[in-house]
């Protein structure tokens, strides 16, 4: 009887504790979110997005941030989508299951998790300093297309894997060969949750600050970008600067809640819009 | 007097209708075996006995179970304490990740015995009474993954009888075992009968014909003939039984 | 004839396609390869620069028994730290140290014979060096050439010990810049444990949580969230803990200044907690249900299970997610950089301003001069990064390894 009572009621303790640090966990999130986003919401204008910085930065706009952040997201995506997703492709439905696949899966794995830091400093080595394209916007997206590479690579290969086998095989009985099998039956398939991953990807590199660092951006320039050798400025990057050593950091802080205000905005409009996509394939299958 | 009563029992999954209108009573100290082809709701039946599918989300359920006199669907029921009196042996064995002597004591310990005395007499009585405890007894630190399929089942029934239930449900015990271990698990059902009340679900007619006293078939959720197994397998007074046990479908 | 030349293109171009797959499935491998080459060629030069600074040498009188130096002695020793020759182990006529740089030429020498001809300047210097027995000299090389006879300590280059074991980052001090990388390691550990024993009640409980408590439309809600919490960039987080949890932790703990270890470690947590969350959560959703049924037909409730089997099951599964959560938190740049206050000094308490390797590789590169040892050193750093990652990288495979053995 006595066990009995104490068994329900560490159960029932134990859940509640669980449920606390659920909803603080949440909660935190919805600080995080709700702090920038009703401080950042002032800041927002029409004239904060389109005009170009003033004032040693305190006043006027972030276009110039918005345009380089642009420019090296569809850079690095440039690179790094293709060759994710054939080495997806190769990893999942070509190689085998020998040391080599193995090997390059445990790189991919490496890869994936190297600091953000190291591939600043190795872009910095190789592409500014070694190949001598200078502080640009190809050294940075560059720089960033390694990084995004091990997840667009990870992606892909988990949308093939969830493509049956039996679409392979009834290709292949068709007479198919591997090459038609994989382009028009597998692709087709797993091309929704490529996308969606591609778009999460896209997510990630957008924020990323350390890699671009030392590879693409300025701390101020009064013009926008020319060509893929000139440097650009972008909005995390901005943001850190703004935030820890601008002229006056006191009077340039409405436009830092505005730059991460931005920063956020687009973090949340990629995953509603995977999201999005992702129903919006799935129902789709369905009535198929 | 622990016997099984069911009244005008149905069960829902979702818009699913599992279980239609079911009537019936077990006694206690028999075997009874449930037959019928897949989906027919025999397994979603013999889960009611220990609430098992309450862990199912969306599901409805009308009508009473009542065991030794008691619904054990009433408010006041203590799901952990029911399935103290009602244990399960599962289609497939599943032993947890620990040694076989821990197998075993686990129910005891969960239920707050902490007696080690006790506990290492109920492990080798219930090893005894599942007609295992001379194939292990060497080994009882030993993970139970190690042991063979059909010594794994075993173990899992000692696992149920350490708590000493009123009721062992057993789900296709032998379904994933071979034939000789079929065989020994058969013999222990057999012997088991004199101190439990057995309840087996089987696909396996003969099976069902060797170690049941009763058997009720079952067919699209709903309870088609309940009877002594031998009438049953000799001259059923329903056509789908005997379509059924003759191999017709199924 | 035509079939045939058809299958002949076709599998000339099936072979191309395969081609490119191999490639392309191989420029990760050949990336991390050229990262690794690149590090350490880099940053491996560190230990062939000289302890002084380049194009300087330290001469003492040719009757100073002194052979070398390491770069923390000459620090203190200009520091004005090590003031007698006997706190450096020799026996010197004239005990005290007089330290010699350009500037202090002048008060030995009138201004004006310097001036005139500066050719002369390595006899001057020789000169000075030889009427005082105590001391030593922090010259440029050149001015050490024609008829230079003080002792020109042969002090060696950066080693490998002294950068490991070093208890102070300095790179820009004089005459000796100081390289060791002991505070910003211990740094690193200390904001990256700290972060960890935050984040991981909160993680486990949510993972569990997840898990096996919440409703579907619970679950719905909660795995955006985590997403999202995952998604945000991690300048966003030191901006918000730079305005938010800096302030709050400097009234709490009434300190001088709020950029502490201790606002990197929270900053830090929320950050691991959704790699934590997410991979504790699979782990546990992998633990098969007849497992759990068992428990719970056994008599064992809910709680009982979770603790009895459930986590056990997935004991190796959370442990990874708590490795590779370390891993982030140690790799982290921005977030650590905005809020932890950046001072290279070994910290005691997670309440003073502590600096780690990727914040100081971020907040130095910028200054140091390509080529330099400095330059250099930040490299060493990244390689640090790089083999810690690595490390952290194979334990987690270990485990997964051992996880799947166990299962079959």
């Amino acid at each position: 009887m006595e066990y009995r009572k104490r068994k329900k009621i560490s159960q029932a303790s134990a859940f509640w504790v669980f449920r606390i640090m659920s909803i603080a966990v949440i909660a935190i999130l919805f600080w995080i979110l709700g702090f920038i986003i009703v401080n950042g919401f002032q800041a927002i204008s029409w004239d904060f997005l389109t005009k170009m910085p003033e004032d040693g930065m305190t006043k006027g706009g972030i276009y110039p941030a918005i345009i380089g952040t642009l420019c090296l997201t569809a850079g690095s995506m440039i690179f790094a989508f293709p060759i994710g997703v054939l080495s997806g492709i190769y990893l999942n439905e070509y190689a085998g299951k020998g040391w080599l696949v193995r090997f390059i899966r445990m790189m991919t794995n490496n890869l994936g998790s190297i600091p953000s830091i190291v591939f600043g400093l190795f872009g910095m080595s190789l592409f500014v300093n070694t190949l001598e394209f200078g502080d640009s916007i190809i050294a940075g997206s560059l720089t960033l297309g390694l990084l995004a590479l091990p997840v667009v690579i990870r992606t892909t290969e988990e949308a093939l894997k969830q493509v049956d086998n039996s679409y392979r095989t009834g290709s292949l009985a068709l007479g198919a060969t591997k090459l038609q099998t994989v382009v028009k039956v597998v692709l087709p398939i797993a091309f929704p949750n490529i996308i969606t991953g591609l778009i999460l990807s896209v997510g990630r590199v957008s924020g990323e600050t350390a890699p671009i660092m030392f590879t693409a951006v300025a701390y101020f320039l009064p013009m926008l970008p020319s060509s893929i050798f000139d440097q650009v400025m972008a909005l995390p990057y901005h943001l850190y600067v703004i935030s820890t050593s601008g002229t006056d950091i006191e009077a340039s802080r409405t436009m830092a809640y505005g730059t991460a205000f931005v920063l956020i905005a687009i973090v949340l409009i990629l995953n509603l819009s995977a999201n999005g996509l992702r129903r919006y394939f799935s129902n789709k299958v369905k009535t198929n | 007097m622990y016997n099984i009563d069911v009244k005008d029992l149905n069960f829902y999954y979702g818009d699913f209708h599992a279980l239609k209108d079911i009537t019936m009573s077990i006694q206690e100290n028999s075997v009874t075996a449930f037959i019928g082809p897949s989906g027919c709701g025999k397994s979603t039946f013999l889960r009611l006995f220990n609430r098992m599918n309450d862990l199912i989300p969306d599901i409805k359920m009308t009508g009473e179970v009542n065991i030794d006199g008691r619904n054990i669907y009433a408010k006041d029921i203590l799901v952990d304490e029911l399935r103290k009196e009602v244990g399960m042996v599962f289609q497939k064995p599943n032993p947890f990740p620990k040694s076989i002597f821990e197998n075993v004591a686990y129910g005891l310990r969960v239920n707050g015995e902490k007696n080690k005395k006790v506990i290492e007499e109920r492990v080798v009585e219930s090893l005894k009474g599942a007609a295992l405890w001379e194939e292990v007894k060497d080994k009882l630190k030993k993970s139970a993954f190690e042991l063979s399929g059909g010594q794994q089942q075993r173990l899992c029934i000692a696992r149920a009888l350490a708590i000493a239930p009123k009721i062992i449900l057993m789900d296709e015990p032998a379904s994933a075992l071979d034939p000789l271990s079929t065989l020994k698990i058969e013999e222990l059902i057999f012997q088991l009968k004199k101190d439990y009340t057995i309840v087996i679900v089987t696909h396996n007619m003969q099976q069902a014909a060797r170690v049941s006293d009763k058997t009720a078939f079952f067919y699209l959720g709903e309870l088609i003939e309940y009877d002594f197994t031998e009438k049953i397998f000799t001259n059923p007074s329903k056509e789908s039984t005997q379509n059924y046990i003759t191999g017709r479908f199924g | 004839m035509r079939k045939k030349m058809f299958r002949g293109r076709k599998y000339f171009i099936e072979a191309l396609w395969e081609g490119l797959l191999k490639i392309s499935g191989s420029v990760t491998s050949i990336i991390i390869i050229l990262i690794v080459l690149f590090l350490f060629s880099e940053g491996l030069g560190l230990f062939k620069k000289d302890v002084i600074e380049e194009g300087y040498v330290l001469a003492v009188n040719k009757d100073n028994p002194i052979k070398d130096l390491n770069s923390q002695q000459i620090k203190d020793v200009f520091d004005v730290k090590i003031e007698s020759w006997k706190e450096l182990g020799v026996d010197v006529k004239d005990d005290k140290i007089i330290l010699l740089r350009l500037d202090d030429i002048p008060n030995y020498v009138p201004e004006e014979e310097i001036a005139e001809d500066m050719s002369n300047l390595d006899t001057i210097i020789n000169n000075i060096i030889e009427a005082n027995p105590g001391m030593i000299a922090f010259v440029p090389r050149d001015f050490t050439q024609k008829g230079f006879n003080a002792k020109i300590l042969d002090l060696g280059t950066i080693n490998l010990k002294e950068f490991v074991t070093g208890k102070e980052w300095f790179p820009t001090a004089h005459p000796a810049a100081q390289f060791g990388v002991m505070p910003i390691v211990l740094g690193t550990l200390w904001v990256s444990l700290g972060a960890i024993l935050f984040a991981l009640p909160f993680g486990l409980a949510v993972a569990i949580y997840s898990a096996e408590l919440a409703n579907k439309r619970v679950h719905k809600i909660l795995k955006p969230v985590i997403e999202l919490l995952a998604g945000i960039p991690s300048v966003v987080y030191g901006f918000f803990g730079l305005i938010v949890i800096v302030p709050l932790i400097q009234k709490a703990f009434n300190l001088d200044v709020g950029e502490t270890g201790l606002a990197g470690s929270i900053v830090l947590a929320i950050m691991a907690l959704p790699t934590i969350i997410t991979i504790a959560e699979d782990a546990l959703r992998s633990t098969p249900r007849a497992m759990k049924e068992a428990s719970l037909a056994l008599g064992a409730n809910k709680w009982q299970t979770i603790l009895k089997v459930t986590i056990p099951y997935s004991i190796s599964g959370i442990t990874a997610g708590v490795v590779l959560g370390i891993g982030r938190a140690i790799g982290e740049t921005m977030a650590v950089l905005m809020v932890t206050g950046n001072a290279a000094v070994i910290p005691h308490t997670l309440l003073e301003p502590v600096r780690t390797i990727p914040a100081t590789i971020a907040a130095e590169l910028g200054e140091a001069p390509k080529g330099g040892a400095h330059y250099e050193a930040l490299f060493i750093l990244g390689c640090i990064l790089f083999i810690i990652t690595l490390i952290i990288n194979l334990v987690v495979e270990y485990i997964s390894y051992k996880n799947k053995n166990k299962v079959a």
